[in-house]
């Protein structure tokens, strides 16, 4: 069944099924209905990382150092763990400014320089031109293998081959077709590609679930399982050694750090991390889901290995190729289909994105800057560049895949596939520098930057490109052996003698010193330029909240006549007027008309022009046509200045309106506490005057009777008379009373304090009132203790109070079967006193207003209506005394739980505690 | 989205404890002659510990409290 016309037929319906994804994801995006808007899109886009290296390439290198092949996963986990502030504030400053591409990047942060972006896409290409070169040969030999089912034949060299019968050369030119098919259909001003996005995740599934399957087949059906693999493999020697640590740990290191670089610096990643991102908070879901997936596709790549090595064991069969040979070995036929389908998903994800993102780098910042400059080309005088555009990216892709060629031609047999990757690998390391001092360090200069990577670049080249091309035999070997010119200290893979390392570990060391030192040292050669300096700010500063885009850098006079032919001619004229329409409405304003050409539009414009052209053309462009006004650097850290003062303002302004409120709100519970004392002043005034008048009342119409009645008998006229002589007591007791109280609470009461006995105390109360318990036949439990130690007070207060106690006790005690009980005792440092009646209670509700003034007890709790006899001020009164004397006053009662009687209790302290107190006051 | 400081400060401490995993120490630990379940020690570690790190960081970034 497997016969070359069906893995063709299968391999274009394959592709078929891509594009309609493809084409499907890009009309549901026009419609605004994006169906890429989902974290696990995102995640499963990122996995783009995982290639034909990681398909076929992993087991091989497996099945030659172990777990050597791991490193280049690690390192993503644990990059990954760094995302949310790195890459989020890479994705902010991208989207800030509409950087398309890592070029763009690099070349905004440094002065929006040309030159720069223009030495980061020819490292960007150059470097990773070897990796394409790995999914052709990948590609490639897959397909000679699957076309030979069911026999297992390893291809040939392919520089054997004449080169129109070389069937990779047609796998290039393939992809390159489709690539562009995907990616330049029209001209977008952020350079998103939806549908690709959505095609590249569902490659994503597909390669993992066909090298799962590969897994799943090996292990337990091929073995018994992974325990039965391993022992198996550990009676071979030679597999024996791939189950311990056998390489060095400086490699295993390196390629760590390699790959965490990888993750964020290859083109592509930065295309579908950065540029692709529909919404930063994706990243929360692909900061585990990716490594997740990382995690699944290399459980089976041991297994894979050992099993593949058991079975081949003559050593014919390239172990790069084992997951798609054991299939074949055992006729899997269904299973080698999807292998060869998965393979080829791996491949066609990253040739596509790849390419797309170097063909917009090509294009941004290689191609339109020199021809920009080039006069005679007319560019200036078309008015709608951008079907150019689209025909530059087109042919830059073609280009990118034939170089690819090349390279596989020249040099892709001298190594395995991930030894391939690694080269590219350490290529794109070369960013590191530049790219973390762009988002953490605002010193960097735009010399610096190009020094840094240029010293790099040409490292890498010298001890890793070159060499590569040299093993391959298309350089002179002696140039690896004895150094350049012969000079041994310039062995490209033992620079000045540094021996020892691993190649990759070797190159990764001498270009990060000379790329991390050329890049400080040159940036601190001289002062920052003014919009070095700028940029800095807008990079570094993303994260701040509010930042203001670039518009308070720029300075000068606009024509809006002039800007929208500039945008119309790169971007199409309708696209312009549809981009600078939303502008309008954005601002507030009815057409693009009325737009006033002020400092944020040319900014708008010029961030429209970035995303077609790259940051520093459009730039250039913009300059072109408007009048602008250089800024110095002394204006530019003015400005910044400006920022941090407003800033700092307006910490300030926040907090002092904080305090403010702070101190309203305090304000305004003082006045609700004045208005409250003062509403107490007329209840209390009002209460006073009302006690007053009902004696003198009763005493007037008393007096009246006996003035205006001389028929009045004697006996009456008596009672008249007790009547009145009681209540004028009874208004001499209650002014006595509130001038008691008034002079108690502002503090002016005279205390006679003295060693008192409150058991003499209770006892002379009790004998006091006695004559009311017997008039009321109410009983009365006096319990003493036979000695308490002595207290500091005011006897006759004291005595106030208890005769206060008392009579409110009998008062509230039914008649006859009433009955009181007073108790004293220590209590601690405090003598306590309890007076407990058996009346009706207290509502609780009601024990706090009992203490209030002029507010009784009683069967009602209404003021002043059925009162009992009284002022309502004793208890205000012997509260007040006791407080004065450091005690306490408190009432227990709970009618509501059926237990009758109130108990008031009081406690005092001793003369020991009196003493401890004021020992501390002093100390 | 703005990042949460907690959160942020996790997520490093979990890169510092992963870096640390995977690096020599703890693998030369690991790098001996010995099964789990019939699995090579070495190999056994280096998952568990990888699948460890990715629940943590799942963990982390999903809890919405903070």
């Amino acid at each position: 069944m497997l016969q070359g016309w069906f893995i063709v037929v299968a391999s274009f319906a394959y592709l078929g099924v891509l594009f309609a994804i493809a084409w499907y994801g890009d009309r549901r995006a026009d419609a605004g209905r994006s169906i890429i808007a989902s974290p696990t899109i995102y995640a499963l886009s990122l996995a783009v990382y995982c290639t034909t290296w990681t398909y076929y390439g992993s087991v091989g290198r497996a099945a030659a150092t172990g777990i050597g092949f791991l490193p280049i996963y690690l390192g993503p986990t644990l990059m990954l763990s760094l995302w949310w502030f790195v890459m989020l504030k890479m994705i902010r400053i991208a989207k800030a400014n509409r950087l398309t591409s890592i070029a763009d990047f690099v070349a905004a942060r440094y002065g929006k320089s040309q030159l720069l972006g223009g030495l980061v896409t020819i490292i960007a290409v150059v470097g990773v031109v070897p990796y394409i070169a790995l999914q052709l040969k990948a590609v490639s030999n897959s397909l000679f293998i699957v076309l030979h089912y069911p026999d297992i034949v390893m291809p040939a060299r392919a520089d054997a081959l004449p080169l129109l019968q070389d069937s990779t050369l047609y796998v290039a030119l393939i992809m390159a077709a489709f690539t562009i098919l995907f990616g330049t259909r029209h001209l977008d001003a952020t350079e998103r590609h939806e549908g690709m996005v959505a095609a590249i995740a569902f490659e994503s599934v597909v390669k993992l679930v066909a090298f799962i399957a590969v897994g799943l087949f090996v292990t337990f059906s091929l073995y018994e399982g992974f325990d039965d693999i391993f022992s198996r493999a550990y009676a071979v020697p030679k597999l024996q050694a791939l189950m311990s640590f056998s390489g060095n740990y400086g490699s295993w290191a390196s390629l760590t750090f390699l790959s965490m670089m990888a993750i964020m610096l290859l083109p592509r990643q930065f295309q579908i991390a950065v540029v692709e991102n529909v919404n930063e908070n994706h990243l929360r879901r692909a900061v585990w889901l990716f490594p997740l997936y990382l995690l699944l596709i290399n459980l089976f790549v041991l297994p894979i290995a050992l099993g593949g090595s058991l079975y081949f064991d003559s050593g014919e069969v390239d172990a790069d190729t084992f997951v798609l040979t054991l299939p074949i070995a055992f006729q899997q036929q269904w299973l080698v289909l999807l292998v060869f389908i998965g393979g080829l998903s791996a491949a066609t994800g990253m040739v596509i994105v790849e390419t797309i993102a170097l063909s917009t780098m090509i294009c941004n910042d290689l191609i339109m800057p020199t021809m920009l400059r080039w006069e005679w080309l007319g560019l200036s005088r078309r008015t709608d560049l951008s079907w150019q555009l689209l025909n530059i990216r087109r042919w830059a892709i073609v280009i990118i895949l034939l170089l690819g060629y090349l390279y596989f031609r020249v040099a892709g047999e001298a190594y395995a596939l991930v030894g391939i990757g690694l080269i590219s690998f350490s290529a794109v390391a070369q960013f590191a520098p530049v790219i973390v001092g762009a988002l953490y360090w605002k010193g960097g200069t735009r010399p610096g930057a190009l020094a840094g990577l240029a010293a790099g670049f040409l490292v890498w080249g010298y001890t890793l490109l070159i060499p590569s091309f040299a093993k391959s035999g298309w350089l002179p070997v002696d140039f690896i052996q004895h150094g350049l010119f012969g000079i041994e200290l310039l062995r490209p893979q033992q620079l000045f003698g540094l021996s020892g390392l691993d190649e990759i570990t070797h190159c990764l060391f001498w270009s990060m010193f000379a790329n991390i030192g050329a890049y400080l040292g040159v940036s601190l050669l001289r002062q920052q330029n003014a919009r070095e300096a700028g940029q800095a700010t807008l990079f570094v500063d993303a994260l701040r909240a509010q930042q203001a885009p670039g518009a308070r850098f720029w300075r000068g006079s606009a024509q809006l006549e002039e800007l929208l032919p500039l945008i119309g001619r790169f971007l199409g004229p309708k696209r312009a007027r549809a981009a600078l329409d939303q502008y309008a409405q954005r601002r507030g304003v009815a057409s693009l008309e009325e737009l006033k050409a002020d400092a944020d539009l040319v900014v708008y414009a010029e961030s429209l022009l970035a995303g077609a052209i790259g940051s520093a053309s459009a730039r250039v462009m913009v300059a072109s046509v408007v009048k602008e006004e250089a800024l110095g650097l002394d204006e530019v850290m003015n400005i910044l200045d400006e920022a941090s003062q407003v800033r700092a303002y307006s910490r300030q302004l926040e907090r002092q309106s904080q305090e403010l409120s702070a101190a309203t709100r305090n304000l305004r519970a003082a006045n609700e506490r004045l208005k409250e004392l003062d509403r107490l002043k007329d209840d209390f005034m009002s209460t006073i005057t009302h006690e007053l008048r009902t004696p003198l009342t009763s005493i007037r119409a008393f007096s009246e009777m006996l003035r205006d009645d001389p028929r009045t008998d004697l006996v009456e006229r008596k009672r008249f008379l007790g009547i009145i002589v009681a209540e004028a007591e009874r208004l001499t007791r209650l002014i006595n009373q509130v001038l008691d109280l008034a002079k108690i609470e502002s503090g002016g009461a005279v205390w006679h304090t003295a060693e008192v006995d409150l058991r003499e105390v209770i006892q002379h109360s009790v004998d006091t009132t006695s004559q009311l318990f017997k008039e009321r036949s109410v009983a009365l439990d006096v319990n003493l203790p036979d000695a308490v130690p002595p207290i500091i007070a005011d006897r006759d207060r004291l005595m106030q109070v208890m005769i206060n106690l008392l009579s409110n006790a009998v008062k509230f005690c039914a008649l006859g079967s009433g009955s009181v009980d007073v108790r004293l005792w220590r209590e601690g440092s405090m003598l306590r006193v309890d007076v407990a009646d058996n009346g009706p209670g207290i509502r609780r509700e009601d024990q706090v207003i009992i203490f209030e003034k002029f507010r009784q007890g009683g069967r009602s709790s209404d003021v002043l209506t059925t009162k009992p006899q009284g002022t309502g001020l004793g208890l205000a009164i012997s509260r007040q005394i006791i407080e004065n004397f450091g005690g306490r006053l408190w009432v227990e009662s709970a009618p509501e739980e059926g237990r009758a009687g109130a108990k008031f209790s009081f406690t005092l302290p001793t003369q020991a505690m009196e003493d401890k107190r004021s020992k501390e006051g002093s100390a | 989205m703005t990042p949460s400081s907690l959160t942020g400060q996790r997520l490093t401490a979990i890169f510092l404890l992963g870096w640390v995993l995977f690096d020599y120490p703890l693998l030369f630990l690991f790098n001996r002659n010995a099964n789990l379940f019939g699995i090579p020690l070495l190999y056994a570690y280096v998952f568990l510990a990888w699948a460890g790190l990715i629940a943590l960081m799942a963990w982390v970034v999903e809890r919405r409290s903070d």
